[in-house]
């Protein structure tokens, strides 16, 4: 054993390990201290100015209503229940904004690759104007896009199947469930359930032997075939409501609210904007090798695109499309100007004025934005790790 | 080690020193106003007559005279005043954090947010209830035939709350519609979204005059609610504060009973009346016992006026609203507008 030279010296200073454990010393004392002085700070001043503080409003009656729940909710409903009325909207809208923006990303992502110079030029131009244009003020637009054109209650437009726009919303009619309608919805689960086995089963077979089933079209026969044969075996148990004018509004049916579907449209459009870039990005990213090593086997292009590229484009996508779900969850938040009851809209806007407690409501809404943000990017990571390259 | 601990508890000292100065008592609020030189009042975004920026950029307004008012009683200048405009949501915080020093900002004065928001109301400026507008084409000649109506409302206000409270204690059904600002909701409205328009009386003929077409849309006569709409300030102890707050009012009011006008100011000095004598601090040192100069009511009359020119020029008669006094008549007139005497 030689003893280091260095600490020989002496002084510990000079000891890099030693000065290491001082540099860490002193940013923790740094952050714990800012910390102090924060909750400190918050606290005089709450106290000097008499504000109580703490989550007791929860449970207290909220008194205002909300237009669109997706729960029974009344003014007679807690602060609380108005919390998770919000966080659900916001939920909704960003579940059916990222589906949707998914798959309109993906189709203008491919269409600016397309050889076709029309459609090419027309994704093109889709995408420089969404990108570069600030979302609030396409969220203006849809609402008055949305709003301007349709008629009054009065003129609805009456749509084939019972439904009926107007520029209150869009009302569909609704299911009314009688006996033996448990059946029809077991017949779908068993749909679900058999098309996913089916789709294994299928994948594998392709694996061992090479043949290609037609996966979507027995899915697609599936989920409706079996239904409708359940329907017709129990004899018709489901009615509808249908919606019709009464009194100032359309009456009965469920009603899809003007801010939501104009919300909706805006973040679609703006996110599949982002992510046809990011779709364009993972498909130029597969080497040109792969497309001719597919064309000289013979493959039709749209196969190739999709069992060739695609899957080597996505472990490029996935990480990028994650940012993109993220935004448009959090962009929802801007439902605020266009009066969609969103969690920002009905906690930190109505419930905040109501009850003045800024600082524990704005945290909580901070918190649960953080969390929505935190299990989708875990979901996403898991996703990736799965599609990520096996390396052997 | 010695050095390094040394230097750690030098960092803990400066610290604690550093909190302990943030912890001192704050002043009082009128000396930061004067040291600031500018006082910083909560205004509405724009509502016409009660606080609206013109395209210059100047605010007139009865809300906004009455910061007028209490800049000219401390400065003698009403011009030393910044107006912070402030949406429904943000008015009570900005006021908590002392963003503004006073808010007069048609907010209404109620025990929630007298007792639990750290703020305290002082003085009613001007008495509302809440009324419903619809377009004359509807049909509806009353509130009560509102069954199933979608209604257009500015949220996180006593507005949504009252709203939603008439329709419950009338078991009629209704689908409220939000929005974060007036401008919203009146656009939402005007663009048909929805049959009714509700928000205080004042308000419905203020967002009226907005509307490209006004005579299109009739107020219905339902008053539904109690909206005195009131200046707040923080509910910190600062009594001076609130005081010269209260009294603002109080002069403009007393001006009105005691027909001193900006007009008569100079004639009114000389007059033998007693109590327009103390008013106006020729005799009594009432103003120094708020911290003020004693001639504080009289810098308010020269600058903004009493209360009754203040209602006409921004509400009244000379203004586009002509609402009339009503119940913000003087209580010598039949109205609720009281204010204590000045002795």
């Amino acid at each position: 054993m030689q003893a280091a030279p260095e600490t020989a010296k002496g002084s510990p200073w000079y000891d890099p390990k030693i000065r290491g454990y001082v540099y860490q010393a002193l940013l923790i004392s740094v952050v714990v201290y800012v910390g102090y002085a924060m909750v400190s700070n918050v606290s005089q001043n709450l106290a000097r100015q008499r504000i109580p503080f703490g989550i007791d409003f929860w449970d207290t009656q909220a008194g205002f209503d909300i237009n669109q729940a997706l729960f029974p909710y009344t003014a007679r409903s807690s602060y609380g229940d108005a919390f998770w009325v919000g966080l659900l909207n916001t939920l909704l809208v960003a579940a059916f904004g990222i589906i949707f923006a998914t798959v309109l990303g993906f189709l203008i992502g491919i269409a600016r690759l397309s050889r076709n110079w029309i459609v090419a030029k027309a994704a093109m131009v889709y995408v420089e104007v969404i990108r570069n244009l600030p979302l609030l003020l396409q969220l203006l637009f849809w609402y008055k896009a949305v709003l301007e054109p349709l008629p009054r209650p009065r003129d609805s437009i009456a749509i084939p199947g019972g439904a009926l726009l107007n520029n209150r919303g869009l009302y569909v009619p609704e299911p009314v469930f009688g006996a033996g309608a448990g059946l029809i919805g077991a017949a779908f689960l068993l749909a679900v359930f058999g098309s996913i086995a089916f789709y294994i089963w299928a994948k594998r077979q392709q694996a061992a032997s090479g043949r290609i089933y037609p996966i979507g079209w027995v899915s697609f026969g599936a989920l409706i075939g079996l239904p409708a044969l359940a329907y017709v075996v129990t004899g018709g148990p489901v009615s509808f409501n249908y919606p019709a004018m009464g009194g100032l509004n359309v009456r009965g049916g469920i009603t899809v609210y003007p801010e939501f579907i104009a919300l909706l449209l805006g973040l679609t459009t703006y996110t599949a904007g982002f992510i046809a870039e990011v779709v364009r990005a993972g498909i130029l990213a597969v080497s040109k090798g792969q497309w001719e090593a597919a064309d000289s086997l013979g493959l039709p292009y749209t196969r190739t695109l999709s069992n060739v590229v695609i899957p080597q484009a996505l472990r490029v996508i996935i990480p990028p499309l994650t940012s993109n779900y993220l935004n448009l969850t959090k962009n929802s938040s801007l439902a605020v100007v266009i009066g969609y009851p969103d969690l920002a809209q009905v906690f930190l806007g109505t419930v905040l004025n109501q009850t003045g407690r800024a600082i524990e409501i704005v945290g909580i809404t901070m918190a649960v934005y953080l969390t929505i943000s935190l299990l989708t990017s875990a979901f996403m990571n898991y996703y990736n790790q799965r599609m990520a390259l096996v390396e052997r | 080690m010695k050095t390094i601990m040394t230097g750690i508890l030098a960092g803990a000292a400066l610290a604690l020193t550093i909190s302990a100065a943030s912890a001192q008592a704050p002043r009082s609020t009128l000396d930061q106003v004067k040291a600031r030189g500018v006082l910083n009042c909560g205004s509405n975004t724009g509502l016409a007559g009660f606080g609206v920026p013109d395209a210059q950029g100047n605010w007139s307004g009865l809300d906004v005279d009455y910061c007028r008012a209490i800049a000219a009683a401390i400065f003698d200048d009403p011009s030393k005043v910044k107006f912070i405009p402030l949406t429904a949501q943000a008015r009570f915080t900005a006021l908590q954090s002392g963003e503004v020093d006073i808010l007069v900002r048609n907010s209404t004065w109620t025990m929630t947010r007298d007792t639990t928001l750290g703020i305290a109301f002082l003085a009613t400026n001007y008495y509302d209830g809440q009324g419903f507008m619809v377009r004359k084409s509807l049909g509806v000649a009353s509130a009560l035939k509102l069954e199933g109506a979608q209604v257009c409302t500015q949220q996180g206000t006593t507005t949504e709350l009252n709203l939603a409270d008439f329709f419950r204690k009338n078991n009629l059904k209704y689908t409220p519609v939000t929005f974060a600002t007036a401008d919203e909701t009146r656009s939402a409205y005007e663009a048909g979204r929805c049959d009714a328009f509700t928000t205080d009386a004042s308000g419905l003929y203020s967002e009226r005059l907005k509307l490209s077409r006004p005579d299109e849309h009739i107020v219905l006569p339902e008053v539904i609610s109690k909206e005195p709409l009131a200046s707040a300030v923080r509910a910190n102890g600062d009594s001076q504060w609130a005081n010269i707050v209260k009294w603002t009012h109080y002069a403009m009011l007393n001006a009105e009973e005691l027909g001193v006008t900006r007009a008569n100011l100079a004639q009114s000095a000389q007059s033998n009346n007693p109590e327009i004598r103390r008013l106006l601090g020729v005799e009594g040192k009432l103003g120094e016992g708020i911290g003020l100069t004693n001639d504080w009511a009289a810098r308010i009359i020269r600058h903004v006026g009493n209360y009754s020119e203040s209602f006409e020029r921004n509400v009244g008669a000379s203004s586009p609203l002509k609402i009339s006094r009503g119940v913000n008549a003087l209580w010598s007139n039949g109205g609720l507008q009281y204010a204590p005497p000045i002795r």
